[in-house]
């Protein structure tokens, strides 16, 4: 059983959990995610692992709270344990060899983009970051961004924070004011990295994007998470997540990633009932 | 004397139209009667042709006088001394290709049910014997078995009997490999699979589930953590596709997702369980193995009004089980012989549609010795569905091979190994199951992981001393 070490509410919807899995704790890098079920009834959910801490034992996961079994997971307290935890799986981003970064966090994606900027930074890179949210209540991580680096900007959708505009558009001010970036990262809603990538293809900056698609075992079996890279098929779980935003088919994606919103509706319906009682 | 029916004793069944709406136990098993009768066709005869037929050499003749004379228990324990999971390989065996074949009385008539018999002698103890297994005494060698699937629950059962300290090392929450994930319910009872594993727990078979070897830990730092042999079982999990036009389309499973939803998951039983599965209107199966019948015969079970599978070659050439495709005709799957999808249709919001398929005809035999089907001109038709499940095979999962350096590969991704022993290019590694031979059966994977068991016990015979913790 993994015990839930800590858990802190990031905003509304967003949580952060402290997982204790000492041996992915161990093994973990910035890119790889992990497989979880909360009970003997769950699905297995992917998640990108946040951050981890060797020493601990730790394993720090950030989830938004859209349907069933993340509904269910942002009720579990300190203290209460995860029936399954597998990980870490999929390969490390690949950050070496870079001078000048900008990386991208939408929403929620900024959890995933935090870990990246961090190691970055870490091995000697020049790091940008830019998060973008709807608005001033879905910010997460300003401190620890902004910890990594001084050139953090936070934007949101409606300027409730100060800032507005797009992801896009900041990196592309970002650009044109003459900063030569040779590597974007981007992560977030499919529709926000393929705005990025579209960006970064007209100025030919290399652009890695952080896929999350539906999976059910994370070990390349069930292929399931099917991406087209460049025409080829590739699995998210084992070739990936992170894969080159030029060649990834977007379009594609984001029809796959509603296979089955019905059936996850249904579910998140049936758990609301037996929350109030209905059932 | 013998009985000299030519027909095996019928064993019941649940009733086609009724089990293809649930995912019970079809075939239902022979009672203490049946059993006997069956036994009886068994001539004992001197050659003993059916053990040779055996993968793993059960002593098919002496089990059988057992259930004769009405020692069930003794039978089964005949049975358990080759076969580590006798009521598995009792529902899941192709009888007809192995045992049952060489069976003298099939000669004149059909051969004796040993399947069936092997499965009654199980059942007969589950439900009614005590569990005998007990531990060896431990030589105190440490030995990693990765993979708890038909190869590695055997390897692992067989050295825990020689006094091994074995850990199975398994990637899913669930141990049984293909035998939970794969194989239905309606096929292969879980909690039979359960009380398998739980008798290797009782050897002293320690099993870590959510352990990716590969990930987690390497074959590499098993072997500095003071495992002295390590077996990889570790199957056939990556799904071949056709790379036709359309596959990418929502509604298009490769057969892993597809049974790996309702069987380890049970997305039959959504929304009580979490994950789902499409309910098919109609769907289509493409392949003619046990997989694809598998496949079709949960698609009818969770509602799909017609289902097809979809073959390139003849009935005879399919390589499922005989039962198999008996049971899925019974339950009303429609056979599409002779037929190969050349796209799968789609709608503008990526949806599947239909599937489009050719006709073939046999030709000339092809390496397999099979007759290779070629495509018969003008012959295209089109069937309206919203579900396809690819079951065309799969090819050995990368993960192992990707991080262990000096294993060598086939270029197709197979371990390669010295047959006789299952040993790898790897000193004290060996391997054996799908990862080496692709996708096959259950029983030829508990053949190689009982012979890689005996060479790792040659192995470590040599300097035992040193090896103990």
């Amino acid at each position: 059983m993994y015990e839930i070490l800590k858990k802190q509410e990031l905003n509304e919807q967003v949580k952060l959990m402290e997982i204790y899995a000492p041996g992915i704790a161990k093994k973990a890098k910035a890119g790889q995610f992990i497989m979880l079920r909360i009970d003997e009834n769950g699905e297995r959910i992917p998640l990108t692992i946040a951050d981890y801490d060797r020493e601990k034992g730790s394993v720090t996961i950030i989830f938004q709270e859209v349907g069933k079994s993340t509904i269910h997971l942002g009720m579990l307290n300190e203290g209460e344990c995860l029936a399954d935890f597998v990980g870490p799986l999929g390969v490390a981003t690949h950050l070496e060899g870079y001078r000048k970064a900008a990386v991208i966090g939408g929403g929620l994606g900024t959890a995933i983009a935090y870990p990246q900027a961090k190691a970055l930074k870490k091995i000697g890179c020049d790091v940008t970051v830019i998060a973008g949210f709807r608005n001033k209540d879905l910010i997460i991580l300003e401190k620890e961004l902004f910890d990594i680096t001084d050139k953090t900007i936070i934007t949101t959708d409606d300027g409730s924070n100060g800032i507005k505009g797009f992801v896009t558009n900041i990196l592309e001010d970002k650009i044109k004011e003459g900063e030569e970036f040779d590597l974007v990262i981007a992560i977030g809603p499919l529709v926000m990295m393929k705005a990025v990538s579209q960006l970064t293809k007209r100025y030919g900056i290399k652009t890695i994007v952080s896929m999350n698609p539906v999976m059910i075992d994370g070990t390349g079996m069930c292929g399931g998470c099917r991406v087209k890279v460049g025409g080829q098929t590739k699995f998210a779980c084992v070739d990936g997540p992170d894969f080159d935003g030029h060649l990834i088919d977007f379009d594609l994606a984001i029809r796959r990633q509603n296979f089955y919103k019905k059936e996850e509706q249904t579910s998140v319906e049936k758990h609301r009932c037996r929350l109030e009682g209905v059932n | 004397m013998p009985n000299m029916s030519l027909h095996k004793v019928e064993m019941p069944e649940q009733n086609p139209d009724v089990r293809n709406k649930n995912f019970k136990e079809v075939a239902l098993g022979y009672d203490e009667d049946m059993a006997v009768t069956e036994a009886q066709r068994c001539l004992n005869c001197k050659t003993r042709p059916c053990v040779s037929g055996c993968p793993v050499n059960v002593a098919i003749p002496d089990f059988i006088m057992k259930i004769i004379r009405g020692d069930f228990i003794g039978a089964y324990e005949t049975i358990k001394e080759t076969n580590a999971l006798p009521a598995v390989c009792g529902r899941v065996c192709p009888q007809e290709s192995q045992c049952e074949q060489l069976c003298v009385r099939g000669k004149k008539g059909e051969p004796v049910a040993i399947g069936r018999l092997e499965r009654f002698a199980a059942d007969y103890f589950l439900a009614n014997g005590a569990s005998k297994a007990k531990k060896a005494e431990s030589n105190g060698i440490k030995v990693a078995v990765i993979g708890a699937g038909p190869a590695g629950i055997t390897c692992a059962s067989d050295l825990a009997q020689m006094g091994y300290d074995v850990t199975v090392f398994e990637a899913f929450h669930k141990a049984g490999g293909v035998l939970v994930y794969g194989i239905p319910e309606f096929r292969l009872p879980k909690a039979i699979v359960q009380k398998e594993i739980d008798a290797l727990l009782d050897m002293g078979v320690k099993i870590q589930t959510n352990m990716v070897i590969g990930r987690i830990k390497s074959i590499d730092e098993l072997k500095q953590e003071g495992y002295q042999a390590i077996f990889i079982g570790s199957g056939a999990g990556l799904p071949n596709f056709m790379n036709i036009e359309g596959e990418d389309l929502n509604g298009v499973y490769s057969s892993n997702e597809f049974l790996t939803r309702i069987n380890l998951m049970r997305a039959y039983e959504f929304p009580n369980y979490d994950t789902p599965v499409k309910i098919p209107e109609v769907a289509a199966v493409i392949g003619g193995g046990n997989v694809a019948m598998d496949a079709a015969r949960c698609a009818k079970r969770l509602g799909a009004k017609e289902v097809y599978i979809i073959y390139r070659r003849g009935e005879q050439e399919m390589p499922a089980r005989l039962e198999e495709i008996h049971h899925a005709k019974e339950e009303g799957i429609i056979f599409k012989l002779l037929s190969a999808p050349t796209r799968i249709l789609g709608n503008d919001e990526g949806w599947v549609t239909g599937i489009e398929c050719v006709e073939m005809e046999l030709g000339e035999p092809d390496a397999s010795g099979r007759r290779r089907p070629v495509v018969k001109k003008g012959s295209e038709y089109t069937i309206d569905l919203d579900t396809v499940i690819v079951a065309i095979g799969q090819s050995p999962n990368p993960l192992i091979r990707n991080t262990t350096p000096n294993l060598e590969t086939e270029s197709w991704g197979g371990i390669i190994v010295e047959e006789e022993t299952g040993k790898t290019s790897k000193a004290g590694v060996y391997a054996g199951g799908d990862a080496v031979t692709g996708a096959a059966t259950v029983i030829l994977a508990m053949g190689a992981g009982k012979v890689a068991a005996k060479a790792i016990d040659d192995f470590l015979s040599e300097n035992k001393e040193e090896k103990r913790l």
